[in-house]
């Protein structure tokens, strides 16, 4: 509880997922472009972020209601499990699933499009690393108590979506205002091949520590 | 397939996809009207520095006979860019190619190699009509869920045709793509506004009506399509149709604008009933509907009877048949295919409500049988067909073939295929590349032209 690192690693997985074209700035930046609106961009981030927000939330309430019942050895092991499962979903099947959300949506739409995107990818998946040592201090959490746990859930949360929302506010506007879509071409990197590779990564060392 | 840097070959927007290096193969679909051997894919040399400029510099032959291969498209493409469904790595790699007579799909792999593809895979009829109910697929184009197929006929090869959808990555037939269909029964040519969430499909006829040539009757009773079907591209809902009228017959190609914030697009109506003239359209918004405006008016030409086949000699005339349409990347100029008089028209559609004629290049016709200077024999049959544009805009490819059992009605004679070039002006005109002439060999007809990195036909963008 006392320890830093899964703060930092909450914050910098946040940065990480904004970083992902794929996880909004992109599409704030396209309705920006469609609208001529640079307060268009502006509008787009905080519903994307709500959106991603609410995916890892989910998986944070799962894990504080697993924490109560089921001894932290075994959560830790069924999340690795259930990490690597994603991992090879993710490569094989993931590509094939779209999201049905058009370039008119509201802001609302917005929101569930950035649920739905962080979730097939398996944000909340991502952050369990962090999330276990900082909601399941006592295991199992009976001693802890589960609203002490779910309160360290919120804030983790709401870490990881403050980091993700900075990081989606500035690369958004930066691309928006100075940078153009021509980085698309040369800067996209296969995001998706490193998500893979951290949610697997993340899966062994759920597995092995 | 995977790749660390989007596919080189797709471009955020159509301003950006002009800037594209010139293409220096076309791809062209050919068949061989008497089904004895198989139809191919031939590739085209189209670097004016090659040695084998204007030649077929191979060609790949199907495992089958009596395909008809007839349109066919990209496996991905720009669209791999939109932000609501990013896969932008992806690659521009394979060709996927229909046989509209058989309805087998052939999945052609233009990698390492582009000047000698490979046969990689074939989905058999069974398969397409088992998971999409669906036959006959003829117009095809990379977006959002994969690829689009648009088929004229239902697993019996009657109505309704519609759009199956497949797998861009596995080219696994996932299935239909209506979840509500409306009034919608005939199909024929498919297309998008990604930037407003509509798809627009137009009509042909079912296969019993066009797989032996027109069927006068048919046409005389206004029996072809005639509608343009307006769709929500996600929830893949039928909206709205437009109906021509009885007049028009044939409503064919779509061209919507590049410009993914622009709310239009060309149609071309074949023919009208009343005079055979042809017509250009333009679909557009009005108020929180779709509406249509004719635009452009090609009138028949008078004719001697005795050069017109018997299907016209009772009318005199000739009529311009505009059989396909392509629009440049930045959406100014409109080229117009005339498939009957030989003419290949450039407008300059600006303002899509007023287009204005621009460049006009006449070759092949039913009664002009107009040369090229690189032709050998003179006179020459067909006409300005399926037409391709270079993203940049500078180059036009066209070729001569309709559809086998079409060709002959118009042109007894049967036709000898060829594929031309012309030059374009930035601000307008055109002119024929004189050094590009390609002689078709006799076994085979050449039909769509898809240019090596992408054209004006086979992408569209997310982002102005």
């Amino acid at each position: 509880m006392n320890e830093i690192w899964p703060w930092i690693l909450l914050a910098g997985l946040g940065a990480f997922h904004g970083l992902n074209p794929a996880m909004g700035w992109l599409f704030a930046v396209a309705l920006g472009v469609h609208r001529q609106s640079s307060a268009a961009v502006v509008q787009a981030v905080p519903a994307i972020a709500v959106g991603h927000a609410v995916s890892i939330a989910l998986v944070a309430g799962v894990l504080v209601a697993a924490g109560l019942f089921v001894d932290q050895d075994r959560v830790r092991a069924a999340a690795g499990a259930g990490l690597i499962g994603w991992a090879v979903w993710h490569h094989f099947v993931g590509h094939g699933r779209r999201v049905r959300i058009g370039m008119r949506t509201g802001l609302a739409g917005l929101a569930l499009w950035s649920f739905l995107m962080a979730t097939a990818h398996g944000a909340g998946l991502m952050i369990l690393p962090a999330l276990i040592p900082l909601c399941l201090a006592d295991s199992p959490l009976r001693e802890m108590g589960g609203d002490e746990s779910a309160a360290i859930a919120i804030a983790a949360v709401g870490v990881h979506t403050l980091a993700m929302l900075a990081v989606t506010s500035l690369v958004a506007l930066a691309v928006y205002r100075w940078i153009g879509l021509e980085i698309l071409r040369s800067a996209w990197l296969n995001v998706d091949l490193v998500w893979t590779l951290v949610l697997l990564g993340t899966g062994c060392v759920l597995l092995i520590v | 397939m995977v790749t660390w840097k989007p596919d080189p070959s797709f471009y955020p927007s159509p301003r950006m996809a002009m800037k594209a290096a010139p293409e220096t193969l076309a791809y062209v679909v050919a068949f061989d009207p008497t089904r004895a051997v198989p139809d191919e894919l031939a590739v085209v040399d189209v670097d004016p520095r090659s040695a084998t400029y204007s030649q077929i510099v191979t060609s790949l032959p199907m495992p089958n006979v009596g395909d008809e291969l007839h349109h066919f498209g990209w496996n991905a493409c720009s669209s791999c860019l939109c932000p609501n469904a990013p896969h932008p790595h992806a690659e521009r790699r394979y060709l996927v190619v229909p046989g509209l007579k058989s309805s087998r799909i052939h999945i052609i792999d233009t990698k390492p190699d582009g000047r000698r593809p490979s046969l990689f895979k074939v989905i058999e009829p069974g398969e397409v009509a088992e998971r999409a109910g669906y036959s006959r697929p003829h117009t095809v184009h990379c977006g959002p869920e994969g690829i689009y197929v648009a088929a004229l006929g239902n697993a019996e090869g009657k109505g309704p045709g519609g759009i199956l959808l497949m797998d861009h990555e596995t080219f696994e037939v996932r299935g239909q793509w209506e979840m509500d269909r409306g009034p919608q029964q005939l199909s024929y040519d498919v297309w998008w506004h990604l930037g407003h969430d509509t798809l627009v499909t137009s009509e042909w006829g079912t296969p019993d009506t066009f797989e032996n040539g027109l069927i006068p009757e048919v046409l005389l009773g206004a029996k072809y399509g005639r509608r343009l079907h307006f769709w929500d591209l996600h929830k893949r809902k039928h909206l709205q149709t437009i109906d021509f009228g009885d007049k028009y017959q044939l409503v064919f190609e779509l061209r919507p604008a590049h410009d993914p914030t622009k709310a239009y697009g060309f149609v071309n109506c074949v023919v009208s009933l009343e005079d055979l003239s042809s017509s250009i359209w333009v679909w557009h918004r009005d108020g929180t509907q779709w509406a249509v405006t004719k635009v452009i008016d090609i009138p028949a030409e008078p004719a001697d009877p005795d050069l017109l086949p018997p299907m016209l000699k009772g009318f005199s005339a000739v009529p311009p048949l505009v059989t396909d349409i392509d629009l440049s990347m930045d959406d100014r100029f409109l080229y117009v295919s005339c498939w009957g008089t030989g003419d290949l028209h450039q407008y300059d559609v600006s303002d899509p409500f007023k287009p204005k004629l621009t460049g006009k290049v006449r070759i092949g016709g039913i009664v002009s049988r107009a040369s090229h200077s690189g032709a050998k024999n003179g006179a020459l049959n067909g006409g300005p067909q399926m037409v391709e544009i270079s993203r940049d805009g500078r180059r036009i490819y066209f070729t001569n073939s309709l559809y086998g059992a079409i060709d002959e009605q118009f042109y007894p004679d049967g036709i000898s295929g060829w594929m031309v070039k012309l030059d374009a002006e930035p601000d307008g005109g055109i002119a024929f590349d004189e050094k590009f002439f390609v002689e078709w060999p006799k076994s085979h007809r050449p039909h769509q032209v898809r240019l090596q990195g992408g054209d004006c036909s086979s992408d569209s963008y997310c982002y102005p």
